[in-house]
């Protein structure tokens, strides 16, 4: 938008594309993960319950 | 005046405290969520390019957030660890515990975004500097203190040993901290503290703070979140648990 | 019977997380601590004789000779008070630049260069867009500002 001139030089990141996209990526991934290992811990405390 | 006369010590239950986490936590991954968008726009669409390091220097918007969150919540964990021991709180232990993974998985974050800018910026994914070696022990810390939770049968034990591992290795976290100052590493030092200017421009500052709120917030979404499985895991004999899924 | 196994799982990688934790922290007190020697250290014989250590510094300006037809490079790494001249072939990381802060890890042999295996770049904690750089080298400002904290950090360790 303000300083990138087109789409692909976005991605590119001047050359760095790789190291900055995958460090977003493995971060996104993370978080994701988390959140959802506490969804299926949650899950499993529910199913517990309701055999109880 | 207010705040005397809300009963504060009535969350102090796991009771209490289980249904107000649940109130707490979609509420602050939403915050997180905006503020996640709003810092990336800047870090991708606002903040220029780094006149040393290119584009390569916008791995800092989430590099130095995980960094200062994975030191943020072990020194938190720890405190509740230390509040669970002096008082023999229940509720204190099972927060520094709900703390615990979040806090590894920043650590990790902040490790593996550190490789990748490190590997272009100074041509080495890792080398065995102050600062990155205590960053790797900080990882282990968490990891041994979740493994010794796991391993000893006993809960009220369990809660106790774990305190005591998070107190006791809080020792290194002033160490990653003030390691680029107190020895010759090849990371560089702090480029915001409470004693000089930051060495940033402001809009690249901004950035990162606000990465970095959002990530307050998004952990303490996680650690409700993890509390309250904690609760029902541990407190599933109780009768109030049962009355509360009975109720649902 | 299962449940006995699976404590002592987690018992034996509670044991083995410590037991990597202290190897590190003991590992990094022994060596680590100093990552690399100035050249004043060096000249005062505070570096390593007959193995590989780390020299830092900045690397001198004009110092650098690269070969035309192949990926030796010389240059000067100094802390403003002694130098010490390197030689390496390899690629330079990114950063590399005269006037810029330097690690190498080498040997001193007997003619007097430091033979360098790996050249790693150090940058410093300052972040600006180029157009600020631009004002501030015009001022005279950004080398005292950008080249001062890797002095500052040679200084403390000499």
């Amino acid at each position: 938008m303000m300083h990138w001139n087109s789409t692909g030089e976005f991605f590119a990141m001047g050359g760095y594309g790789f190291y900055v996209w995958v460090s977003y990526g493995l971060t996104a991934l993370c978080l994701a993960g988390e959140l959802w290992m506490l969804h299926s811990r949650r899950r499993r405390i529910e199913r517990a319950g309701d055999e109880a | 005046m207010g705040f005397s006369t809300i009963h504060w010590y009535r969350y102090a239950s796991p009771q209490a405290f289980y249904p107000l986490a649940g109130t707490l936590a979609p509420l602050f991954l939403a915050i997180a969520m905006g503020l996640g968008l709003i810092g990336l726009f800047i870090a991708f669409f606002v903040a220029p390019t780094d006149f040393q390091q290119g584009e390569a220097y916008r791995i800092i918007f989430i590099h130095v957030p995980a960094a200062w969150m994975s030191m943020f919540i072990y020194l938190v964990m720890a405190c509740w660890g230390a509040v669970g021991l002096a008082l023999n709180a229940r509720l204190s232990f099972m927060m520094a515990q709900a703390l615990a993974p979040t806090g590894a998985m920043f650590t990790l974050v902040a490790l593996v975004t550190g490789a990748l800018w490190g590997k272009p910026m100074w041509g080495a994914w890792w080398v065995w500097d102050a600062r990155l070696t205590s960053e790797l022990i900080l990882l282990f810390l968490y990891l041994g203190a979740m493994a010794l939770h796991s391993a000893v049968d006993e809960p009220r034990r369990a809660d106790k040993a774990f305190a005591v591992f998070a107190l006791v290795g809080a020792i290194n976290v002033p160490i990653i901290y003030f390691s680029v100052k107190w020895w010759n590493t090849l990371h560089q030092g702090a480029s915001i503290s409470l004693t000089k200017a930051p060495a940033m421009a402001a809009v690249m500052l901004w950035g990162m703070l606000i990465l970095a709120l959002a990530c307050w917030a998004y952990s303490i979404g996680a650690a409700m979140l993890r509390v309250r499985c904690i609760i029902a895991e541990r407190e599933r004999e109780a009768s109030w648990m049962n009355e509360m899924r009975e109720a649902e | 019977m299962k449940a006995r196994h699976k404590r002592f799982a987690f018992i034996a990688a509670g044991i083995a997380a410590v037991a990597i934790a202290a190897t590190l922290v003991l590992n990094a007190f022994r060596s680590n601590l100093v990552f690399f020697y100035t050249p004043s250290q060096v000249a005062n014989g505070e570096a390593p004789k007959g193995t590989s250590f780390r020299i830092g510094g900045l690397v001198e300006q004009g110092s650098l000779k690269r070969a035309n037809n192949s990926l030796d490079a010389h240059f000067m790494v100094t802390d403003t008070a002694k130098r010490i001249e390197v030689v390496y072939s390899g690629i330079l990381p990114d950063l590399f630049k005269e006037g810029k802060g330097v690690v190498a890890q080498g040997k001193l042999e007997s003619d007097g260069l430091f033979h360098a295996d790996q050249v790693l770049a150090k940058h410093d904690e300052n972040y600006m867009p180029p157009e600020a750089a631009e004002a501030l080298k015009k001022a005279g400002a950004l080398n005292e500002k950008t080249g001062k904290s890797l002095v500052t950090t040679t200084e403390q360790a000499r």
